[in-house]
């Protein structure tokens, strides 16, 4: 082992991340999602292949679902990036993780939060959504305990308590599954 | 009397029967008896006092998991099966 | 450059909605209870849901280094020396290890406490000391300030390998003069070992009956060679293990595992320390489906933070996942059955040959028993052989082995009704595994649910609707899986508030923490959550095996019933106390205690819970079980696929999976088993398989090349639970994680042969197999 000094290797980062300023220093071939785990501690983002195949990663750039590692660290700089911690407010759960957990749509629990931010982007442009276009909007993200039904309905049921219809009170699969057609 | 199932691999011991009924009151004791009527049986299923670990019994259709301890009935069934591996044995098959 | 993963806009149109009255997920229930039964939230559901939830890669600890592991690049080569010294001598790089840094464990089979295996093999897979026997085999590994660093360290490394020939297949692997994986490996025969050097290290036999007159005197006689994939559990999380060598000797181990007790047990006989130095804390898991039993990294991160005396985290890679851990095997399999003109089955016979992986141990055991046992098959001959090959050891893998027989044995089944000329499912009702029906491997059947299983699909509204237009087919198949019951500890402490703590050792890997805690609340009295359950350390409770052979909610459940009964004894004895009457007389119904000897006194279990500080101090109930009764489990799957005659694509458009839960606790998450175990089986049917080289190296080792289902891959997934209670348990309960694995693979095959008129021999039933059936390519 040899002792070299210290020199300075990283690049330094402003981002917002969750609505809140954020400054890190990372290695300029850090992924995004290397530096949200790891740099800034927020492992709520998962690893579940880094090569941009099963969608745990998921993150919102400037509103836009990203694959955090596919994305570079030092790309962060200046956007907005909103991750599975931003979506609970101090108000509560956001209706796709009371749905989540009212459906019962997740087992083993690491491709969720990859699953509700990617059903947040959706859902932010797409209020009204077919259960056909659930399933190709979601078909970036991988999971492998529960076969999609729950989360399918899951998403259609937040859907209908963002859109405040009638009867599309949290919970139930009586409800989730009228939401969901076959 | 218990009755073995012999394994069809060890029907070369006992003249090609495929069960045989043996006194004794557990595994421990059904293999001594077996042994007594068909000798070979015991080096085949034992090793080291205990049952070989590839091989698991199943009395009256439960695996057991007292091995020759395991208490057998008057009117038992007693099979010697090659030990599951998988999903399905105690530690999962560490090798 | 930044990558975006939104698909682009105008999906496929939507389908027509289904009548109203239809219940996609019914649940044929005859017992109700207060807890048991409902669909509370789960326990540990807000963390999930929110990202709070610490999994196996989520632990930091101060100083904690890196590390990476270097893997053969070979499938079959001879180690003849490793260097490490240049990585070493990287800045930033505190330790490297090898198989040299392990003391080399007596080759030999023993007991590991919890079942068996050989400690040489475990050792050499965890580093490999002579030979590298597949590609991703861990040769050594490094430890550094940074993962960067670490990967930087593993090209400096040197090996000098002489590559070997290598064998991929059972075939390949059993053919005179094949190139052999171990040199001492001879083949055992039930107990018997024989002399011979091979790769087949084990041979067994049941025989019932007279299999050979049987079928002489058979109507109708079906024979199948059918041969399937290595295919991979999948889960999403990469294995992920921590660990700190305290300068007093003691190993902490943080870890995404099954079973934190085999981790404790098997690191232990692998660094060759007693069990009681090592301390396992299980964190969050991110699926396992048996994979996630054996230990790979654990040893590894011991090593290194041994030798550079500060915490060591590993983190396998998707490819490393691939390539580095367990498959389950592919496989070769001879099915032949013969049955009566008027629909009687009378004689089976089954050879199958499973791919053990780099060492011996595939669960070729578990088929051979399972192949015939959803069926009385009064005469049967079953061989299994489980063969080495140059790929990983193979794992566990839901139901393990059952899968692989049900797509031979259900296909034959299926083909012998259609040349008898019955209904697939009455041909499998009168044939089915009941009470009594006594196994091709011996044992007989306690009160199973198979008749009623079938009766519920042969009622599904899915098997009477119609399936119209070309290039349609229709499939069912049955399955069976033994499940187990094996060691659970619990202890349950009781509040102040009148709620109480669950303590227990079953890692939670799809909802057990609320399916254990639901039946300690239901004995209690208590609501759902009224009883807070926690996973813990080695340390911190008695030994409990495995979260797997679908036993969590079996087992462990059973403990927190008798758990959850010792503490109503004991506070039984404080409300005696507090009232001044004998205990025996105080009776506790529903939430309330009463005695004859204070008539019209009550106490609720919440007053008693307020007074344990004046009545003799905290109230703790606790069992451990090794419970006998676990009850076998079956389901059946209805299938409808569609074929593109162009692409030789299987689409499933509709998919029902009717299964006995015995008593379901949860149903959303039984149902969830369901649907999860259905699509693990969809994947295996259609598209999943590891590709090699003519090197016997794997080549799509990423889960873009190594094709899961997507959601858009799949239809929803009905379900229908019946319940035919286990007598072996209080509530009923069997176990369901396993057996909806088991027939989806032979249900698409029946689907896709009444689809194309010509029976798949082979899985997965990729679209080139399709197109070669069509004789579109050849």
């Amino acid at each position: 082992m040899t002792t070299t000094p210290a020199r300075a290797t990283k690049a330094h980062v402003a981002t917002r991340i969750n609505g809140e300023e954020t400054e890190f220093l990372c290695e300029p071939q850090q992924s995004l999602l290397e530096c949200l785990r790891d740099v800034v501690g927020l492992t709520g983002t998962k690893e579940g292949c880094n090569d941009g195949n099963c969608g745990a990663c998921s993150v919102l750039l400037n509103g836009r679902l990203v694959n955090s590692c596919l994305v570079l660290g030092v790309e962060a700089a200046g956007k907005d990036v909103g991750t599975s911690a931003g979506v609970a407010t101090p108000a509560g759960l956001h209706p796709l993780q009371q749905a989540f957990l009212e459906g019962a749509a997740l087992q083993c629990g690491i491709c969720t939060p990859g699953f509700i931010l990617a059903a947040k982007a959706l859902l932010d442009k797409e209020p009204n959504p077919t259960e056909e276009r659930v399933r190709f909007w979601l078909s970036g993200n991988l999971c492998r305990c529960t076969g999609y039904d729950k989360i399918v309905r899951a998403v259609m049921t937040a859907a209908g308590m963002q859109r405040g219809a009638a009867g599309a009170r949290p919970g139930g699969a009586a409800q989730a599954s009228a939401e969901a057609t076959r | 009397m218990a009755t073995v199932w012999v394994p069809s691999l060890m029907r070369d011991l006992t003249g090609g029967a495929d069960r045989v009924d043996v006194p004794g009151r557990t595994v421990r004791q059904v293999i001594e008896s077996l042994e007594a009527a068909h000798p070979g049986m015991k080096d085949r299923l034992v090793e080291d006092d205990r049952l070989k670990p590839a091989i698991g019994v199943a009395v009256d259709g439960v695996m057991s998991r007292l091995g020759l301890r395991q208490p057998v009935g008057e009117a038992s069934e007693v099979h010697f099966l090659p030990a599951v591996s998988g999903g399905a044995e105690r530690g999962g098959d560490p090798a | 450059m930044t990558t975006t993963k939104e698909p682009a806009t105008g999906a496929p149109a939507t389908e027509s909605a289904t009548t109203e009255t239809y219940l996609p997920n019914q649940v044929l229930s005859h017992t109700s209870y207060n807890v048991v039964g409902t669909r509370p939230i789960r326990h540990d559901g807000v963390d999930k849901v929110t990202g709070r939830a610490i999994y196996g890669a989520d632990i930091r600890l101060a100083g904690m280094l890196h590390g990476k592991v270097l893997r053969s690049p070979h499938s079959h080569a001879r180690i003849k020396s490793i260097d490490t010294s240049k990585a070493l001598a990287l800045p930033g790089v505190k330790a490297a290890v090898t198989a040299a840094d392990l003391s080399e464990a007596e080759s030999r089979t023993i007991d590991l406490g919890e079942g068996s295996g050989n400690v040489r093999w475990l050792q050499d897979n965890i580093l490999a000391r002579h030979k590298a026997l597949y590609k991703g085999h861990a040769v050594a590994a490094v430890a550094a300030t940074s993962a960067h660093i670490a990967e930087q360290a593993l090209k400096l490394i040197e090996v000098d390998y002489e590559v070997l020939p290598a064998v991929s297949t059972v075939e390949e692997a059993m053919r005179a003069g094949a190139p052999l994986l171990h040199d001492d490996l001879t083949t055992e025969s039930l107990g018997e070992q024989t002399d011979e050097h091979s790769n087949l290290a084990k041979h067994f036999q049941f025989v019932l009956g007279d299999p050979d007159k049987a079928f002489a005197e058979a109507d109708v006689v079906v024979e199948r060679v059918v041969t399937t994939a290595t295919v991979h559990q999948g889960y999403i999380e990469p294995h992920a293990a921590t660990a700190a060598w305290n300068a007093d000797g003691q190993v902490t181990i943080w870890c995404s595992t099954q079973g934190a007790f085999v981790v404790r047990e098997q690191t232990a006989k692998v660094l060759q320390i007693p069990v009681s130095r090592i301390k396992v804390v299980p964190l969050e898991i991110g699926g396992g489906f048996g994979g996630k039993i054996p230990i790979y990294l654990e040893p590894l991160a011991a090593l290194l933070s041994r030798q550079s005396a500060r915490p060591v985290k590993l983190v396998m890679s998707r490819a490393e996942v691939f390539q580095g851990t367990g498959p389950t095997p592919g496989s070769w399999m001879r099915v032949k059955m013969g049955a009566t003109r008027d629909g009687r089955l009378v004689a089976g016979e089954a050879d199958i040959r499973f791919e053990a992986g780099a060492y011996p141990g595939s669960p070729v055991g578990a088929a051979a028993e399972c192949v015939f046992a959803a069926y009385d098959v009064p005469n049967g001959r079953i061989d299994g052989y489980d063969v080495v090959v140059n790929k990983p050891k193979s794992a566990a893998y839901r139901a393990p082995g059952a899968t692989q027989a049900a797509f031979a044995a259900e296909q034959v089944v299926d083909e012998l009704a259609e040349k008898l000329g019955l209904d697939p499912i009455d041909f499998r009702l009168k044939n089915s595994a009941k009470e009594g029906t006594r196994r091709v491997d011996g044992p007989v059947h306690p009160r199973i649910g198979s008749v009623e299983v079938l009766e519920a699909a042969k009622a599904h509204e899915h098997y009477r609707s119609p399936l119209e237009g070309p290039h349609r087919g229709r499939g069912v198949a049955h399955g069976y899986w033994f499940n187990v019951g094996l060691e659970s500890s619990c202890t349950i402490n009781v509040n102040a508030d009148g709620t109480v703590n669950l303590v227990e050792g079953s890692t939670d890997i799809g909802g057990t923490r609320a399916s254990v805690a639901m039946q300690a609340a239901e004995v209690l009295g208590l609501g759902a959550h009224d009883v807070r359950p926690a996973v813990v350390d080695t340390d911190s409770i008695g030994f409990t095996a495995v979260t797997g052979g679908s036993r969590t909610t079996f087992a462990t459940g059973f403990a927190a019933i008798k758990a959850a009964e010792d503490v109503i004894r004991q506070m039984k004895e404080r409300a005696a106390l507090i009232w001044e009457v004998e205990p025996e007389t105080v009776v506790y119904e529903g939430t309330t205690f009463t005695s004859p000897a204070r008539a019209g006194d009550t106490l609720s279990f919440k007053e008693v819970a307020a007074q344990l500080g004046d009545t003799g101090g905290p109230v703790t109930g606790r069992a451990n079980v090794d419970p006998p009764g676990h009850g076998g489990a079956f389901a059946t799957n209805i299938v409808d696929v569609e074929i593109d005659p162009e692409t030789g694509k299987v689409q499933v458009l509709r998919f029902t999976v009717i299964q006995d839960a015995g008593k379901a606790i949860h149903p959303s998450y039984v149902e969830g088993q369901m649907q999860g175990g259905s699509a693990q089986g969809i994947g295996w049917a259609l598209n999943e398989e590891y590709f090699l080289n003519g090197r016997g190296e794997m080549v799509n080792a990423s889960l873009l090349d190594y094709r899961m289902p997507t959601a858009l891959d799949l239809p929803m997934i009905d379900t229908v639970i019946v319940e035919v209670p286990n007598p072996g348990h209080p509530f009923g309960v069997r176990g369901v994680g396993e057996v909806p694995i088991v027939p989806p693979p032979a249900a698409v095959a029946n689907a896709v042969a009444h689809a194309l008129g010509k029976r798949p021999d082979v899985l997965p039933i990729s679209p080139r197999v399709v197109l070669e059936m069509t004789g579109q390519i050849e």
